[in-house]
């Protein structure tokens, strides 16, 4: 299983971290500023697979985002670039043209997104389209509560 | 009170920010903000505060106030309230804090509400971070969704009983009825969330696998689906390149590894579709590569037939020569795990493995590397170790101590002579001897001694490495006890296997204190060098050590200066060659060798059965008269020791450098007298200074010319046939006597045996003298005689003579 899934920029700011394990939040900040540290000091074309304490440690950057994910020992690290791939993949198709601010001012829905990709670690859904039409459906149970209730979003 | 701040304006006031000091402000500003509102219990907002605050708990700010605010927000009926009460109970609650409890009602509500999307919502965050308590408490409720026919539920109730499992191992069972049905589903996401949770199961409790294999006769429906993946048309919502749902593919070669392992009839089943997809997969994209990947690891786990195991390796090797890196990485790593079980296949790929050496990439020169050593056999360890040597010349320093252990380790294992074995030390030593870990210096010390045909070479080569270079530690720590120990060797020039270099001792002693005087020295290597110093110069040096700050320094400083002062007589005996050393477990980076130090020691013929002591404390082990040894260098009894550490402890005994002079003598037999209470088979130990000495007066053999001769004498404990005569030889005269040579013959009905002496040099004016001990056997007790020829060099002029010893006192030889 995938024990954890961060996005950073290439400042190093955190704009995503999915936790699949159990860590205290201390602990969260270490690996944090490990994975960066390790990531961001890679020269370009280097090999998209580290080695840290126990994890296999896959990273890919898009654009000016690294997703960086931490893998168990029988993880499969070449399918790990394609679900990386599949995660840039539905956000593209759902904010259209997808680039790092998207991101930033609707984390939310990111984490919407990657909850209806992946749970516990592991691939939830493997149909390209299921995914966009449970958040379409989802948004509209939203707004249909809100119409009723006639309040603002937040 | 006005309308807290939208979450996106307030996203974009905090970027504006321009230090981390004025974003802190704000945040501050914002969460007290925040907080009062919590404490107005608003609803309309709550939602809306609680966003933001998870957005300043990405930033790094605590968040903690908040956590009682999800649970609101999950209890709430709006689903936006819920969907970020959710999110919210993701991100800063987890099972180590008790808030998390309160949850499980909400949870087991909301797990059979009417909406699925909020039952999603509630599976997910179960499936995500529920603990032991909350899983057992909602186990069933899961198992029911797990039932159901909406397989958008079914999936994500597949996943949460994955968690389940893997927090509460016990309630397995009660999935198995449900799990039953879940393969024929047509939905991609169920099929893969079932395949999971049968890989969990199966994973966790032998009899599920066997269960599976055998009565739900998993494989056949398993490779049935796969093919039909295969075999199927184009599928849009699916296809990744081509591929038709690569996740599911690997997913289910995966679980049919599982079920493959050591199962022979289970293997037989997919051997099949494992050969189509190896061989029919597209490998022009990551995504095919992931999917041979898999099937590689699933052949090589299994009971496959040879033909398909060729298949694997093959396509691993094809692997190591694709352009992509990340292939030839995986490839390196799966070779790796191989390596063991195929070596013989593995072998083939040698040589383009050791090219990976030579790749630019950080993580596949490591992986190269690791499959390297482990690859070195017998055949092939010459060309191997050029190829490593040449990567430890060029490689990171991440990589140098792992790769110089590694060198070590293979050295050992199959080194094809001895001559390369401290060839390919020495280019180590000269090359990363800094990043040379701190035990492989006593390793190769052990090595070095116990190669003893080598020594001449080993001091020689040492002794010319270090003239050139003084900055690698270990290799000076190696070095200065060489030259310690051999070092009569190296002065003598004796070198068969290659140009004798004429090194004279104060030559050598330079060298030596140069390294004790540079600042690149080590208070370690200090230590060694100690060793190896000689009388006249020892004195003024070692006395600078006596206040040393380093204690280690200090007392061997100590030790040594009393040495010389009190016990001079003693001291050629004390500083004897140091015997072969047992091996003790070796580590390296991969392997570790357990020999527990009960290995056989390799020592060439010995005529006396091996002596048995525990290590000595230090301040015993000066006292420690080895006693007995030839001045041959071959230590005919050997002890079973620890390893000198690094700090050089216990059996750092001085090696003489001088002259061996003397005829050979006939091996005596030898007793260790030492004062440690662990003598073992009957061998008694006697204290040593019993006042012999002050029992027969000590006389004077020879006074001539300046030169005086003293003889001061000892009994060998504890037979009393032979006799220890220490000669001192002094000076008077204002010029020093040079190459001085002392030689005795005595009648037949004796035995003499001549050791070092401690110099050949006798100082003028009676400002030192040379010491030298004569051991004679005497079994018929005969009046004691001796001729003495003395040999020297004063003023220039060389000197000889020749004198009787007549006036031995009476009880040297009663």
């Amino acid at each position: 299983m995938m024990r954890f899934l961060l996005l950073f920029s290439r400042q190093g700011k955190l704009r995503l971290q999915k936790w699949f394990i159990t860590v205290t939040e201390r602990e969260k900040k270490k690996m944090i500023r490990d994975m960066t540290l390790m990531v961001l000091a890679r020269p370009p074309r280097s090999c998209n697979f580290l080695h840290w304490r126990d994890l296999k440690i896959v990273y890919k950057r898009y654009a000016s985002l690294y997703f960086c994910c931490g893998l168990e020992e029988h993880d499969n690290e070449l399918l790990t670039l394609e679900i990386l791939h599949r995660y840039v993949e539905l956000l593209d198709k759902y904010f259209g043209n997808v680039c790092e601010l998207d991101i930033i001012f609707n984390f939310e829905k990111a984490y919407f997104i990657l909850d209806e990709f992946l749970m516990g670690g592991e691939i939830l859904e493997t149909s390209k389209t299921a995914v966009g039409t449970a958040m379409e459906e989802a948004a509209t149970l939203q707004e249909t509560m809100e119409e009723y209730m006639s309040k603002p979003t937040f | 009170m006005p309308a807290p701040i939208r979450l996106r304006e307030l996203i974009r006031t905090i970027r504006t920010a321009r230090t981390q000091a004025e974003e802190r402000e704000m945040i501050q500003k914002e969460c007290a903000a925040i907080r009062s509102s919590f404490r107005e219990e608003d609803n309309t907002y709550r939602c809306r505060n609680v966003a933001k605050l998870l957005y300043m708990h990405m930033l790094g700010y605590p968040a903690h106030f908040g956590q009682l605010e999800c649970l609101k927000l999950i209890a709430s009926q709006k689903f936006t309230d819920k969907r970020i009460g959710y999110l919210g109970a993701m991100l800063l609650l987890d099972e180590r804090q008790d808030v998390h409890l309160l949850m499980t009602n909400c949870i087991k509500n909301d797990l059979n509400h009417s909406t699925q999307y909020v039952q999603g919502l509630a599976l997910c965050t179960l499936g995500c971070m529920g603990s032991s308590e909350m899983c057992r408490d909602l186990a069933g409720e899961v198992e029911k969704l797990l039932k159901t026919s909406n397989s958008y539920l079914r999936k994500k109730a597949a996943l949460c009983a994955v968690h389940v499992i893997r927090k509460v191992p016990e309630l397995m069972e009660m999935f198995l009825p449900a799990t039953k049905n879940l393969l024929s589903e047509k939905n991609h996401g169920v099929l893969h969330t079932s395949v999971v949770l049968l890989t969990e199961m199966c994973e966790r409790s032998p009899d599920m696998l066997s269960h599976f294999r055998k009565v739900w006769l998993l494989v056949p429906q398993l490779v049935r689906i796969l093919k039909n993946l295969i075999m199927s048309g184009y599928s849009p919502e699916h296809d990744v390149s081509g591929i038709s749902d690569p996740f599911l593919q690997v997913r289910i070669l995966r679980l049919l590894r599982i079920l493959g392992r050591s199962d022979d009839d289970s293997s037989e089943a997919m051997n099949d579709i494992l050969a189509q997809v190896a061989t029919n997969t597209e490998t022009s994209k990551n995504v095919g590569n992931a999917i041979l990947y898999e099937t590689v690891l699933t052949i090589m786990d299994i009971k496959s037939e040879s033909g398909l195991r060729v298949l694997a390796i093959n396509i691993l090797g094809r692997f190591l020569l694709n352009n992509d890196k990340n292939i030839r990485y995986v490839a390196l790593t799966s070779l790796l795990k191989t390596v063991q079980t195929d070596h013989n296949a593995v072998q083939r790929h040698r040589s383009t493995i050791v090219d990976c050496l030579k790749d630019l990439d950080v993580s596949i020169k490591r992986r190269a590397m690791e499959l390297s050593f482990a690859l070195v056999n017998g055949n092939n360890i010459r060309g191997m170790m050029k190829e490593l040597l040449y990567f430890l010349d060029s490689c990171d320093p991440e990589f140098k101590a792992d790769c110089a252990s590694g060198v070590f380790l293979a050295a050992e294992k199959y080194a094809p002579s001895k001559r390369w074995h401290i060839d390919t030390i020495m280019r180590v030593l000269t090359t990363a001897g800094s990043y040379v870990r701190d035990d492989s210096v006593p390793n190769l010390i052990q090595l070095i001694t116990n190669s003893v045909e080598m020594h001449a070479y080993t001091v020689q080569r040492l002794y010319k490495a270090l003239l050139d270079d003084i900055s690698q530690q270990p290799l000076v720590q190696v070095s200065s006890w060489c030259i310690g120990e051999y070092g009569d060797l190296l002065v003598s020039g004796q070198c068969e296997e290659e140009e004798p270099i004429q090194v004279t001792e104060d030559e050598v002693l330079d060298v030596l204190e140069g390294l004790l005087l540079s600042n690149l020295s080590t208070p370690v290597t200090r230590g060694y060098s100690l060793l190896g110093e000689i009388l006249n110069r020892i004195k003024k040096v070692v006395s600078v050590y006596g206040s040393s700050i380093d204690v280690e320094l200090q007392q061997r400083a100590v030790e040594y200066n009393a040495l010389f002062k009190k016990y001079d007589h003693m001291r050629p005996a004390l500083l004897e060659r140091m015997p072969i050393m047992e091996k003790t477990a070796s580590n390296g980076p991969t392997e570790i060798v357990q020999t527990n130090g009960e290995t056989e020691p390799s020592v060439p013929d010995t005529k006396h059965p091996p002596l048995v002591t525990q290590p000595a404390n230090q301040a015993n082990d000066l006292l420690d008269l080895l006693g007995g040894n030839d001045v041959v260098p071959v230590i005919q009894t050997t002890l079973p020791t620890k390893p000198a550490s690094a700090g050089g402890e216990l059996l750092d005994l001085l090696g003489d450098l001088s002259l061996s002079g003397g005829p050979a003598p006939a091996p005596v037999p030898s007793v260790p007298v030492s004062q440690p209470p662990f003598l073992l088979d009957g061998l008694s130990s006697q204290p040593l200074f019993t006042d012999i000495a002050a029992v027969i007066p000590p006389m004077t053999a020879y006074n001539k010319n300046g030169l005086k001769i003293e003889f001061t004498f000892e009994r060998a404990n504890p037979n009393p046939n032979i006799a220890v005569i220490t000669i001192h030889a002094t000076n008077t005269t204002e010029a020093d006597m040079t190459e001085f040579v002392f030689q005795a013959a005595v009648p037949k009905t004796f035995q003499l045996q001549l050791l070092s002496p401690s110099s050949n040099i006798v100082p003028a004016l009676n400002q030192g003298s040379i010491t030298q001990i004569i051991r004679v056997l005497n079994p018929q007790k005969q009046q004691l005689r001796m001729r003495v020829k003395l040999t020297y060099t004063h003023k220039g002029l060389p000197v000889q003579d020749l004198a009787e010893v007549n006036n031995f006192p009476p009880q040297s030889w009663q």
